[in-house]
Formats: structure tokens, sequence, C-alpha cells
């Protein structure tokens, strides 16, 4: 049998190699993706204390950094026992709101849209955001810097840093924001409505426009169907910063919901041999292997799984949108992978939306922004990262010392599917033998409308299986043994 | 260096992909690196796989930046692949200079990670004990998966390192400052970390009175005064022990440095220098007491590793945990 082997893959946060098979019709066989990195946070977090975990965990992601030091923020609010006042919360979401306007800006233009504006079987050699910027010129590459960094700045404003930001304590924010930086960051925000709008349109004129690109979307080599999670308010609309997690089945209809605390009645995972990375599934329906439908747990997240899950979005423009996508689309769930970029854009407009009301509200310069945190304990804290939702679990002992801590990051919810996605476009692109770099560039084009961050999946820093495990049950009993 | 356009490699090993953001937040000054320089080989943003990184002449990459720690065979060959193939080696960032946030794995050897993460895991149904191998058999043939080492190492640990870069990540104006020496052919000599030769005290704006303190205090259990010195107040603040280049960011967001910028210009040990400055502010007063217990200033200290040595366990005397 002939193997093919994409190492590395490119164009997403993080490390991994596809690995294709062909058999002797040159028809692909099968197509795993493998995630070869690897760090240890589960392990080394223990021991550090709970405080320190919000400005430790977001070195899992530099990308994506400030959902962990959210995730990890809200995870110490309930260890602690303590509920931060409301404006807190907001100055929060409002910095949170930002943060997403420079990972959606950065992810479509930097990421994505290589493979649609300068084409998805163009020259390798032009495929990336240089190749953007000579097609659409320097000044739209300017209004792309600039908002990207526009997100950058509000997060560094109220975070003290855009990578890794350290205002997150229990019970509220280290500092306040002045009037004068509140000023600064509505006009950002005012800009950025306007440049989420904007980038609405690129998508309508570039992709929406070329019928090979719809057709592409719509094609069953970048479909699955699967059951679809996101975070939602109290009106089940779209929320990235709180709220209850809510399931639904491939029909679409409301499968579960539940609190942040109750992760473990809801999702569960396994584990393959050739992959360190860990496959999440619907504890309810449980694992039934790498196959999609209503019979199989796997469930998908991100953009398009927070669409799916949702019954709008909360602000207006973006919910015209939402509606327009759904209506193009064929009504909801949308199962087409690709279409995961269109829902993205939704959300940056959303959070661009998000971040301009936050920012007139004036609770967002009070400084009243700390409660006294209570004794240590368990705690569990959930925010939607631009890849999912994203949880952290900390049990502290009675120093606030963490004793045990456990991550689902976002894209680690969506590993099962991205195997999937990339298995069935490599069957759908590579037929007879024909393989080239266009062409394996179109099964990559199926891990990146996840924009999935291998970054955050490899967190857990696992590595070469030992010569020698030995299994033992929670009372320490030696249950089995098992060598190399 | 007229004429001829440079060229550039970025690569990451054990990290987090916060150096690579770091090297977008140059902003609109990237369009000024793509103009002096052709970007050969970045994973996270262009196409070009190892094999072509492989087929390229060696030392024929001028620069390469480095980000990430060793952890593992992958990243130990693709630092030594990159060394042969560029004549300027970068350590970018705490986890190429140090080991980084990943390098505090070193308190545990892949055994132990291994049984926290497959086997005692909450979340995890595993009933089998099933574990990631480095060769494993599908139906349609082998898998593989690169080892897995016990041990965290830095860069100049594995490969010969031209310049470091500090900081977790760089700042954008550091970033900036390396490129332009770089494009005047004005670097320091070999082996020198590329930030100002000060500490992030000489950096920070707020206020010392040379106080001595006798109670240490979490960041959660009080709100500092924001115009005095943190360590003052009792709040471990590794600015005295941290090179400068930072602007004190964390400081001014009123929370302490916790020393991603590496060990002082001449200083070694960070963690020792860290011990060493709060010895000398911490229980003055008490030592001088008759029956005075040692023991009961240094419990408040809590995590001493993750407080002194958060991004530099790898590159520190200590370097790993003893396993028994």
């Amino acid at each position: 049998m002939k193997e093919i082997s994409i190492d590395p893959i490119t164009r997403l946060e993080g490390h991994g190699k596809i690995q294709i098979f062909l058999n002797e019709e040159g028809n692909v066989a099968n197509a795993y993706l493998q995630i070869p990195e690897l760090r240890g946070f589960e392990r080394f977090c223990v021991g550090r204390k709970g405080e320190d975990l919000p400005q430790i965990t977001p070195r899992i992601c530099g990308v994506c950094p400030v959902a962990h030091h959210m995730a990890s923020t809200k995870a110490l609010d309930a260890a602690f026992h303590v509920d931060p006042p409301l404006a807190a919360k907001k100055l929060r979401e409002l910095l949170y709101s930002g943060y997403y306007i420079y990972d959606h800006t950065l992810h479509f233009y930097f990421l994505a849209s290589p493979d649609f504006v300068v084409g998805p079987t163009a020259p390798a050699a032009e495929r990336n955001i240089l190749g953007v910027i000579s097609k659409v010129g320097l000044d739209i590459a300017k209004e792309v810097i600039k908002h990207r960094a526009y997100g950058q700045k509000i997060t560094a404003m109220i975070g003290g840093k855009a990578t890794h930001p350290v205002c997150g304590l229990p019970g509220g924010m280290s500092k306040p924001i002045t009037e004068e930086e509140r000023q600064q960051i509505e006009s950002m925000a005012e800009s950025s409505v306007k440049f989420a709008q904007f980038t609405l349109q690129v998508f309508n004129d570039v992709v929406l426009k070329n019928k090979n690109y719809v057709d592409l979307i719509l094609s069953d080599a970048y479909k699955l169907r699967t059951y679809y999670m996101g975070t939602v308010d109290e009106n089940n609309k779209v929320n990235l910063y709180d709220g209850k997690l809510r399931i639904v089945d491939p029909e679409g209809k409301e499968f579960a919901k539940w609190a942040p605390a109750d992760y473990l009645n809801n999702i569960e995972e396994h584990v393959e041999e050739w992959t360190y990375v860990k496959l999440p599934y619907l504890k309810k329906i449980g694992w039934k292997g790498l196959v999609d439908g209503p019979d199989s747990g796997i469930y998908r997240v991100a953009p398009l799984g927070r669409l799916n899950a949702a019954d709008g979005m909360a602000t207006p423009l973006a919910q015209e949108e939402y509606k327009r996508m759904y209506e193009t689309l064929g009504g909801k769930p949308v199962h087409a992978t690709l279409a995961t970029h269109w829902a993205r854009l939704v959300e940056l407009l959303y959070a661009a939306e998000r971040c301009l009301e936050l920012s007139r509200d004036k609770d967002v310069t009070s400084t009243n922004i700390r409660n006294k945190p209570g004794q240590p304990g368990e705690g569990v804290g959930i925010v939607e990262a631009p890849r999912g939702s994203l949880i952290h679990h900390y049990v502290l002992d009675e120093e606030g010392l963490a004793k045990k801590v456990n991550l689902i990051v976002a894209t680690v919810n969506n590993a099962p599917a991205i195997c999937m996605s990339i298995r069935d476009a490599a069957k759908g692109v590579i037929k007879n033998g024909v393989v080239n770099d266009g062409l394996l560039n179109m099964v990559e084009m199926a891990f990146r409308a996840y924009d999935p961050c291998f970054g955050c999946a490899t967190h857990y820093a696992v590595g070469q299986m030992p010569m020698e495990v030995k299994i033992y049950d929670h009372n320490k009993k030696l249950l089995t043994t098992v060598r190399r | 260096m007229s004429g001829q356009k440079l060229k550039f490699a970025f690569y990451w090993a054990a990290s987090c992909g916060g150096c690579e953001v770091a090297v977008l937040d140059v902003d609109e000054k990237i369009l000024d690196v793509v103009a002096i320089a052709d970007i050969v080989f970045w994973p996270v943003a262009i196409d070009i796989k190892y094999k072509d990184v492989e087929a390229m002449p060696d030392k024929s990459i001028d620069v390469c930046f480095f980000n990430g720690a060793v952890r593992n065979e992958e990243q130990e060959h693709l630092a030594k692949l990159l060394r042969q193939k560029s004549k300027v080696l970068v350590a970018f960032g705490s986890c190429a200079h140090q080991g980084g946030i990943p390098g505090l794995a070193n308190v545990a050897d892949r055994k132990e990670i291994f049984a926290t993460v497959y086997l005692e895991n909450p979340s995890t149904a595993n009933p089998k004990g099933v574990v990631p191998q480095t060769r494993s058999k599908v139906p349609e043939g082998e898998l593989k998966l690169p080892e897995f080492y016990d041990t965290v190492r830095c860069l100049d640990q594995v490969v010969d390192v031209d310049y470091y870069l500090p900081g977790c990540p760089p700042t954008a104006k550091r970033i900036a400052g390396a490129v332009e020496a770089i494009a005047k052919g004005a670097l320091p000599p070999k082996g020198t970390v590329l930030g100002p030769e000060k500490s992030v005290c000489d950096e920070c704006p707020r206020k010392k009175e040379d106080k001595k303190i006798n109670k240490i205090y979490r960041v959660y259990e009080i709100v500092p005064d924001t115009e005095r010195c943190l360590l003052e107040q009792g709040i471990i603040c590794l600015g005295p022990a941290t090179r400068g280049g930072c602007d004190a960011q964390c400081i001014n967001a009123n929370m302490p440095c916790t020393g991603c910028g590496g060990p002082c210009p001449k200083a070694t040990e960070q963690g020792a220098a860290m011990l060493s400055a709060l010895a000398s502010i911490l229980g003055v007063e008490e030592e001088k007491e008759q029956d005075f217990d040692p023991q009961k200033l240094i419990d408040q200290v809590k995590d001493p590793l993750g407080t002194f040595y958060r991004y530099s366990i790898p590159s520190s005397i200590l370097r790993r945990r003893v396993m028994k």
C-alpha cells in the first residue's frame, strides 16, 4: 500500500501530520491526522498556587491565551467560592470581546483566506498572507493589520499584556480602566464593527459569488452529520464568556443543556494509540468510533458548532447575518464543515458589536472590581474559546495549592470530527493515484476550517509509552501491568 | 546587506504559539520585515514542509528564530536540522532561552505525566489502559509518533545558539530591534542576550522606600497600593532578579513580575538571585530575636519552585526533579 505524508500540516496553531494510505487502485483506503507533540500541563500545574494558574495555563496556547486566562480565572471564582462584582464581569467580557476581534481576524485573513483568495490549488509559495496581500492590495492589508492590532490593544489595556494577560484574580480583576482608556476602546470597537461588516462582504464577494467554492463548501467530502455544542445565554443566544452549555442533535433538536460544574456527566474522552490527542464524545451516547450520525457521540464545537447549538445572536447586526447564513445554506443545522469560515465571521461581527456595547456601559470604569475570596476548594470554569468550549477544572488544597487539574481544551472537542473530515476530504479529492500539492492542500483545508489549535490540544504533554505501565484502581490496588 | 534579500526562518518546538503572535505584533512593521527578507519556513503561516527544509543547502538560511523548548524527538531533529541550515540561530522567547513554562514539566517524568493524563484523569474512559505508542499498527499499515523525552531542555542544551531574545513572549519592540540589528549587520558578539542591561526593577515606575517586610501576601489576599513597590508590600515580585526590556507591563497591571525575562545581566541563576533578594528584606528584624525560627519565614513562601523558577527550571542548576 502506498503512503503519503503531509508533514507538518501548515497554517494552523501547533503541530500535526496527515498520513494517507492508498489502495492498489490509487484511491484512499484511509487517512489519519496524528498529533505528534505534547507538553504536560495537567501534571505540572499540580503543586502550583491556584492564583498562578490563570498565568501558567495560557502558555498552553499563545494564540488563545485570553481564553485560557478567563476559563482559569472563572474556575478560581468557583474554587474560592466568590462571585466577582458585576463591573468586574463586564470588564472581563469587554476584554474577551476585544480578544475575539483579534483572534477571528487572525484566523480568517492569515490562515484561512489564502485558500480562497489565492486559491486552493495555487502554488504553495503564494498560498499565504503575503499572497493575499498581493491580491487584495496594501490598503486592505493595512486595515487587516490595524484591526488585528486593535484587538490586541484592547486586551493589553485591560489585561496588562495581550499575549498572556495577568489581570484575572479569584473574585475579580487586578486593575480598573480609566475613562480615557474606555473612550479609546469605544472608538476601536466602532471601527471594528465596520471592519467586520467589510469582512463579511469580502467573504460574500470572494467565496459566495464563486460557484466552484460554493459547490466545494456544500460537497459531501466536506460534510459531517454530528451533534453540536456551545454556550448560550438565558435566551439561547450565543454567549462567548458565560452561560450554560447546550447540545443539539444532528437534526438540530436540543439534546442537553447543563451548567459548567456538570461537565463530567456530559463529556467523556477516548484514547487511541496512534495519536497523543484524546478523543471526546457525548457520554450519554458513547464512543462508537470515527463515525457520524445520531448514534455516534461525536459532537462539534467552535463557530459552526456554537451557531448550530444556539437560536441566534444577541446583537442586531450579527443576528441579521446569522439569519442570512442559514437561509442561504438551507436551514439549521448546517453540516458543511467549510461553512465554519462564514460562522466565524458572523461571530467576528458579534464580538465587535458586543465590545462596542460594553465599552459604552458606565460600569466598565468602576473601581469596584474585586470581592474577597473564600476558602479554597473545587471549581470548574468554562468559556467559549474561538475554537470551542474550553473547560478548566481544579481541585485546590486548604493552602490554595492545586491538587488536581483537568483540562478539556477547545480543539480537543473537535479532534474526532477533524480526523473524520480529513479522511473524507482525502477520499473525495484523491482518485486513481493522482496526488499533487494542490490536492493535498484541499485535504488540509478540511482541518483548517476548524481553526484547530493543536498547541492547545497537546497540553497534556504525554509521551512515548513507558516500558511498563501499572494500572491501579482508586484504592491504589494494582489491576494490571501493561508491557511493550 | 545591499541588494540581496535575507532569508529568515521561524520555527516552534515545545511552545504555545505566543512567539508567532509576538512576531505579528510588530503590526505594520511586518511589511518592512518582508521587504528586507524572504521567509523560507514558518509552519504557522506558510506552506513549506519539512522535506523542503531538508532540501535546502547548509547555511542557506541567514537567521532562524527558534522558539520553544525541546521536549521530544521531532523537536530535537528540527533543532539540529535548522542549526545546520542556518548561519545565525536565535533562541527566541523564554522556552528556547530557559525552558519556559513547558520546562515546569521537569517536576515529573513521562511515566508520571502519562498516568495523570491517560489513566487517572476524571473525564477519560480508558478501561483497557490504551496509551499512545511511537509505532502502532492500523489495518492499512503502521503509524509513527515521535518519542517523548523524560526531560525538557532549552535550545542551547541541544545545539549551539548564537543569540537569545528573552521574554514570554518577547515584546514587539525587542523583536523589531533585533531585526533592525540584523538588517544593518550590527549584531553584537555571539552569545549575547538581546535585551537591555538592566533589571525590571530599574524600569518599574513604583516608589521604593527601602522597607523591610515580615509577612508575605498572596496576590488575591490584598489590594496593593498602585504607587508603591509590590515587594515592599509583601507580594513576591521577581523584578529585582529579572532582566528588563518589558516596560514592567505586568507590574503596571498591578500584578507582580513572574520572571519571564530570565536572569539579570551577569547573574546566572535567576531563582537564587530572587531568593537572595527576598532574604535581604524578609524578617530582618525577627532574625535578631533570640527564639527566632527561620522555618516560620520560609513556610510563608508557597510553591517556591513555581515562584522562583517558573520559566527557568531546565536552564537552572536544579535542571529537574530527581526521580527515585
